[in-house]
């Protein structure tokens, strides 16, 4: 993805954390992990909790490579 | 149905307060607005907070808020789509889009195909690029509209008579007034209104709803079985599965192609600035799944029964659900601030949108082929009256055709706009990529995904790929994207073994 670190020289390296920004994609890109209704958290099917969760996980998950990579 | 008044007279009075604050908006952080750049992106000057207000604004549009638990109502768990669809683009947000503010900041470009021309040096690219954006914009506007005439008529205004269309018209006229005279400023002053309004809105609806229904778990148990979960596909197939994750990425990968939300990304003031974006943007996923919520809080409340709302229902249909769960659950001030909420919230990504396309028409259209020594002025002055025309457009479209034309062709227009990626995106990334073999890769890819679509009759976007017996039913976007990516590669190889010739950008490197 980045073949010319040159360019985002807004930041100070291209900090390896980027791999963690695959997590949220494939949590929620691979359905059978989650397409179901129990466990269920606070009466809520684990279809929608799981997503849900992940919304705020991915925001923590680029939040850690944006202070990792901040100059 | 009757005129709910007091709700009525807060949504009015919302409405002014934002038409003052849209003309206003020109003083605000002053620019020449004879600039393209000025009037079209704000002068690139906008941090942090305001491009995460635009950029919501922007993205997050009237239509899904009326659409999406319109969906989950009628349909049940695949409209959850936009969850998972919203979760995938802030990732690629983050690694790919800081790149391309970069460019078009060194370069001076407006807009997606600016980037794209500056590169490759190939106006029949450019070309390309900006008309599969104006095809993509115009139905995507027309659908605001859209919004906006479910919450006029759950007010109480028949929308289907001639008077009924007039606060329609009244709305946009004043929405292309202020973008005329104050450019990207109007809406980005706006959104900040829109947003506090619409998390307001959800916040109370998530939290009194379901006190008002007896609990979350009579919400998931009014909803019948099959509706709750995606359906577990059939041996040979993945049916539901692929479908569900193909679209929550191909919708991801066409997002930030949008010619509005290319805009949104371009007038922010750093790369940094996209970058944190990135990381806080998800808050309006969030409030987007709750909002989805709604839906099945209108299955339990059994709305469609009620026979004060059945008029609504024959309408609007589905779209008519999340209007009559406020009018049956909160007194009339609030259905008056959250109906203003998502009336505001069909102008912002409206007046962005038609921002944006009056950009490209006037840059990589009129400019590329028409009139190449026009002045600055005379290029802004262009932009704003085509983003006039624009919005006229979006009205005539629906008002004179079908509602479902504009569905069908803002879902055409999703599979036309993945086509750019490999241009936009990889063209800045992969040099060995050559311009003719993207243009060709383009075509390919948008005549296969057309197809693709042709096959349902346009009244969906899925396409039954079969691989080594394996049937993986999916959005044809993301399948027609694979074939426009495998024949730019191969095509560029070719070239580039037959000896053509390097890209504009790679002289002046």
């Amino acid at each position: 993805m980045s073949a010319e670190p040159v360019r985002e020289d807004d930041v100070t390296r291209i900090s390896w954390t980027r791999w963690l920004l695959i997590i949220p994609v494939v949590a929620v890109l691979w359905v059978p992990f989650y397409n179901g209704v129990e466990p269920r958290l606070w009466s809520i099917p684990l279809f929608y909790w799981y997503q849900l969760v992940w919304v705020l996980l991915s925001t923590v998950l680029i939040g850690i490579v944006y202070l990792s990579e901040r100059k | 149905m009757t005129i709910n008044w007091t709700a009525l007279v807060i949504f009015v009075l919302l409405f002014v307060f934002i038409t003052v604050l849209g003309f206003l908006a020109a003083h605000w952080r002053r620019g020449d607005l004879d600039l393209l750049h000025e009037w079209g992106l704000g002068g690139r000057r906008f941090g942090t907070v305001v491009t995460w207000f635009l950029l919501g604004g922007d993205l997050y549009t009237a239509y899904t808020f009326i659409a999406v638990p319109a969906l989950m109502f009628g349909a049940g768990a695949v409209g959850f789509f936009a969850v998972p669809y919203t979760i995938v683009i802030y990732p690629l947000l983050y690694l790919l889009f800081p790149m391309i503010w970069k460019v078009a900041h060194e370069r001076g470009c407006v807009t997606a195909a600016d980037i794209v021309q500056s590169e490759f040096g190939n106006r029949w690219l450019a070309l390309a690029i900006a008309v599969t954006g104006l095809v993509a914009t115009m139905p995507y506007i027309a659908l605001q509209l859209v919004g906006m005439q479910v919450v006029i008529g759950a007010l109480g205004i028949a929308t289907d008579s001639v008077v009924g269309d007039l606060p329609l018209i009244i709305a946009f006229v004043i929405l292309a007034a202020f973008t005329y005279t104050s450019g990207l400023r109007a809406p980005a002053m706006i959104a900040v209104v829109k947003d506090v309004l619409i998390y307001f809105t959800v916040l109370a609806a998530i939290i009194v709803v379901p006190l008002h229904i007896g609990g979350i778990d009579k919400i998931f148990a009014a909803v019948p079985a099959a509706k709750l979960t995606l359906a577990v596909p059939p041996a040979g197939s993945l049916g539901a599965y692929s479908n569900y994750a193909t679209l929550a990425l191909g919708l991801a990968l066409a997002l930030f192609l949008y010619p509005h939300a290319m805009t949104g990304i371009l007038s922010s003031s750093s790369a940094r600035v996209i970058r944190r974006n990135a990381a806080i943007l998800p808050a309006y996923s969030l409030m987007l799944g709750l909002l989805a919520l709604l839906g099945f809080m209108a299955i339990a409340l059994n709305v469609q029964q009620m026979p004060e709302y059945a008029d609504g229902f024959k309408r609007y249909g589905n779209n008519f659900s999340v209007p009559a769960l406020f009018l049956a659950t909160f007194p009339s001030w609030f259905v008056g601030i959250a109906f203003a909420a998502i009336a505001i919230g069909a102008l912002v990504p409206a007046a962005i949108m038609s921002i944006a396309a009056a950009n490209t028409w006037t840059r990589n259209v009129h400019r590329a082929f028409f009139k190449p020594n026009a002045t600055d002025a005379e290029e802004a002055r262009m932009a704003k009256l085509v983003s006039l025309i624009v919005k006229a457009g979006a009205l005539v479209f629906i008002f004179a055709l079908p509602l479902e034309y504009a569905i069908q062709l803002q879902l055409l227009g999703g599979i036309w706009m993945i086509q750019i990626f490999p241009a936009v995106v990889l063209g800045l990334r992969w040099h060995f990529l050559n311009g003719w073999a993207l243009l060709i890769g383009w075509a390919v890819g948008t005549a296969t995904g057309t197809w693709m679509a042709s096959l349902l009759a346009f009244k969906g976007s899925a396409y039954a790929l079969t691989l080594f017996g394996l049937a993986i039913p999916g959005y044809a976007a993301l399948y027609s994207l694979i074939v426009n990516l495998a024949v730019a590669i191969v095509l560029s190889l070719l070239f580039s073994a037959a000896g053509a010739g390097h890209r504009a950008a790679a002289a002046a490197r």
